[in-house]
């Protein structure tokens, strides 16, 4: 009888055992868990898709790993909503345990999830939302956006438009928070320029009827119109200003929102025009020509502003983990290589500022055919004011 | 009269000193032009809204996929777009016949079993078919923004003050729902459909015991405001593009308009169309930071002095 015991006992020990020995082997190897929370349905879904692709790209560049470990993805569709942003971005911190958060497109919902993340001290990359306060009073060591803050292309644009001497500027947006931010950088370049944003016109969010403040505009006579739009509003005031005839005489100037990815829908109404944006389509640098290729081999699909934010998502997590050589626990360290970080990016080299947000080129380009075309660059390595941050 | 009428809404809202600079700066042209503006965005309105009205008023069914309506007739433009090229017209007669089917089908599958059920049964079955055209567009179509091109022999515009010119597509979409509002009023209150309509709507059960076909009738009614909503999105396709989730921020003013106007009055939704087109415009204008809240102001007023809003049933 103890024989047969014995018999039965081993093999389950050595099984114990082997599995005991597999789990630690798995713990100090376990994949990374990289947490996106993007939009995957809605309005933004083919930019959530797009920064997803970008992300994944460069991991795969480097074999799948990133400091030497394997990444593992979650998934959460945000659904560009804000009240579910809470509860979402829970789902990937408390249930999924992720290590890193990656998301998102829509400014309310980043908020919300740098609230969370600051709360849980969770890491987490912003590809996209340009919401000014996430680097500003909102900042913290661990979070860093890939993209831009709203002031940064709205303030270029503001420099250039003094630049080409006009003096008297009126400024049209939906009433929300980004078309704000960004209405207000652009005053901020144009008056230290010297001149004169003499209105704010705008409209309740996601209205499209601008008639109205295109008449308002015809009586006004300004210089330059700044406009801050996107998707569908971005195409139908492109082109009701094309329509009534105000793109003659006033030149419509924007940030790059206001004709990216909209081009094909915008069609004449949006040739010859010129927005300011960290990306242009046809950036001639080896660096872009190659991600290019690479992106469209993979995926059968041309790259655009999105994907790069994702790519370089990708590298600044990488830098960091590199530079811990893969160990998260080693947090301080980890976050700091993040900042100090000079990303090859697509874009054009850039680095990150003590708020987190990219220190970047803004190129001037200009719509032609479907492209954004490069113009020029419009400012060279610019900051984010930062303000309100205490880090 | 209107204008001065939104000018009084705001009243008991901050008026600074800028403000009533910013009025006086408006000079006539200006004002005219606004006028124009005003007009025509209500005129599209109507056309929208017509057809929410019949089917609401006169079959009793909140139809909260009116605004998908709206958007499938802009998606039908998109796609018939190439096929017609310059034969514009034909193209929306097509796109309505199309739509007029597809309503028939819809009452027939759907919308029938309706009648006798709760609002809110109502509310949950149409705005299922929302969240079920939104995805079939997104399937068929995808979520990007498409361009509609006007036709050629309407591209341009003429001249209108000194920087602005007014497209002669605008021109057009107003004649188009002019036309459609007169026929509208001919068809309800003139023929012998319309006589029908007007019975099953004030007895259902009074109408059928006189021999009305009841069922075929609401089935028509139904396929003419499905119809009459497409047209309104082919229409305004040129004009606006074709973009996920267009239907929603027509159907909310949509409601705003027929609640107003009186539900069921095809009158009504004719003058309370221009009356939201006008607030719309000028608080846009003299009063930008609160335009949102214009609209839902004049409707509380409204309401509050007349409940049954501005029309009663016209039958």
């Amino acid at each position: 009888m103890p024989f047969h015991t014995f018999t039965i006992k081993t093999p389950l020990a050595a099984a114990a055992l082997a599995l005991c020995a597999l789990g630690a082997h798995a713990q100090a190897s376990a994949p990374i868990k990289v947490g996106f929370m993007l939009p995957y349905t809605g309005t933004y879904a083919s930019l959530g898709n797009m920064i997803e692709s970008g992300f994944k790209l460069y991991v795969q560049e480097q074999g799948g790993k990133l400091g030497g470990r394997e990444i593992q993805y979650f998934k959460v569709d945000d659904e560009s909503e804000p009240s579910k942003a809470t509860d979402n971005v829970n789902k990937l911190i408390k249930r999924d345990n992720v290590d890193v958060l990656v998301g998102t497109v829509h400014s309310g919902v980043a908020l919300a999830m740098a609230k969370a993340a600051k709360d849980n001290s969770t890491l987490l990359i912003i590809p996209n939302a340009g919401a000014d306060a996430i680097t500003g009073p909102m900042c913290a060591a661990n979070i860093v956006r890939s993209s831009f803050s709203n002031w940064q292309p709205a303030y270029a644009m503001g420099k250039v438009a003094a630049e080409k001497g006009a003096k008297k500027a009126i400024t049209i947006t939906w009433n929300y928070a980004a078309g704000a931010e960004s209405v207000k950088g652009f005053a901020e370049a144009f008056e230290k320029g010297g001149g004169k944003v003499v209105k704010d016109l705008n409209l309740p969010f996601p209205g499209v009827e601008f008639q109205a403040l295109l008449t308002e505009i015809a009586a006004q006579k300004p210089d330059v119109v700044y406009a801050f739009f996107a998707g569908g509003g971005a195409v139908k005031f492109v082109k009701d200003y094309a329509a009534a005839g105000l793109n003659k005489t006033i030149p419509l100037y924007g940030p790059g929102f206001l004709t990216d990815g909209t081009l094909e829908a915008q069609g004449a109404a949006a040739q010859g025009m010129l927005t300011t944006l960290h990306y242009a389509d046809n950036l001639d640098t080896a660096r872009n020509n190659a991600f290019r290729k690479s992106f469209a081999l993979t995926y059968k699909a041309n790259a655009d502003v999105y994907a790069v934010q994702g790519y370089d998502a990708a590298q600044i997590l990488g830098a960091g983990l590199t530079a811990v050589k893969g160990d998260m626990s080693k947090r301080d360290a980890l976050t700091a290589a993040m900042h100090k970080v000079t990303v090859d990016s697509p874009r054009g080299k850039f680095t990150i500022s003590p708020a987190g947000n990219p220190v970047q080129d803004i190129y001037l380009r200009e719509a032609k055919g479907n492209n954004n075309e490069y113009r020029a660059v419009a400012i060279k390595a610019l900051a984010d004011p930062a303000r309100g941050c205490k880090l | 009269m209107a204008g001065g009428c939104a000018a009084l809404l705001f009243d008991g809202l901050r008026l600074t000193q800028a403000d009533s600079y910013r009025i006086a700066a408006v000079d006539l042209a200006t004002f005219l032009v606004q006028c124009l503006n005003a007009v025509q965005y209500g005129l599209l309105l109507f056309l929208v809204a017509s057809g929410l009205t019949l089917i609401f008023g006169i079959m009793g069914v909140i139809n909260l996929a009116h605004g998908s309506f709206y958007m499938i007739g802009a998606y039908l433009a998109f796609a018939l777009a190439p096929y017609f090229g310059d034969w514009f017209v034909t193209q929306l007669i097509v796109g309505v016949l199309l739509a007029a089917a597809f309503g028939y089908l819809l009452e027939w599958a759907f919308f029938s079993f309706l009648y006798q059920r709760e609002h809110l049964q109502q509310v949950l079955m149409t705005y299922a078919l929302i969240l079920v055209f939104e995805e079939v567009r997104s399937l068929l179509v995808g979520n990007d923004v498409h361009g509609v091109q006007a036709p050629p022999w309407l591209a341009g515009g003429f001249r209108l003050g000194e920087l602005m010119s007014y497209p002669w597509y605008r021109v057009f979409a107003s004649v188009a729902c002019v036309v459609v509002a007169i026929g509208l009023y001919w068809v309800v209150n003139r023929t012998r459909l319309g006589m029908m309509i007007r019975a099953g709507a004030s007895n259902r059960d009074m109408a059928r015991g006189l021999g009305l076909n009841i069922r075929l009738l609401y089935r028509i009614v139904f396929a003419g405001g499905v119809a009459l909503a497409a047209l309104a999105g082919m229409i305004a396709a040129p004009l606006s593009s074709v973009y996920p989730g267009m239907g929603g921020s027509v159907l909310i003013i949509c409601f705003v308009v027929v609640v107003i106007g009186g539900i069921g009055s095809i009158t009504g939704a004719l003058i309370a169309s221009l009356l939201v087109g006008v607030v719309d415009t000028f608080g846009k204008v003299f009063f930008a930071e609160y335009s949102g809240v214009g609209v839902y102001l004049l409707m509380a007023v409204i309401l509050v002095w007349r409940p049954e809003g501005l029309m009663k049933r016209a039958y």
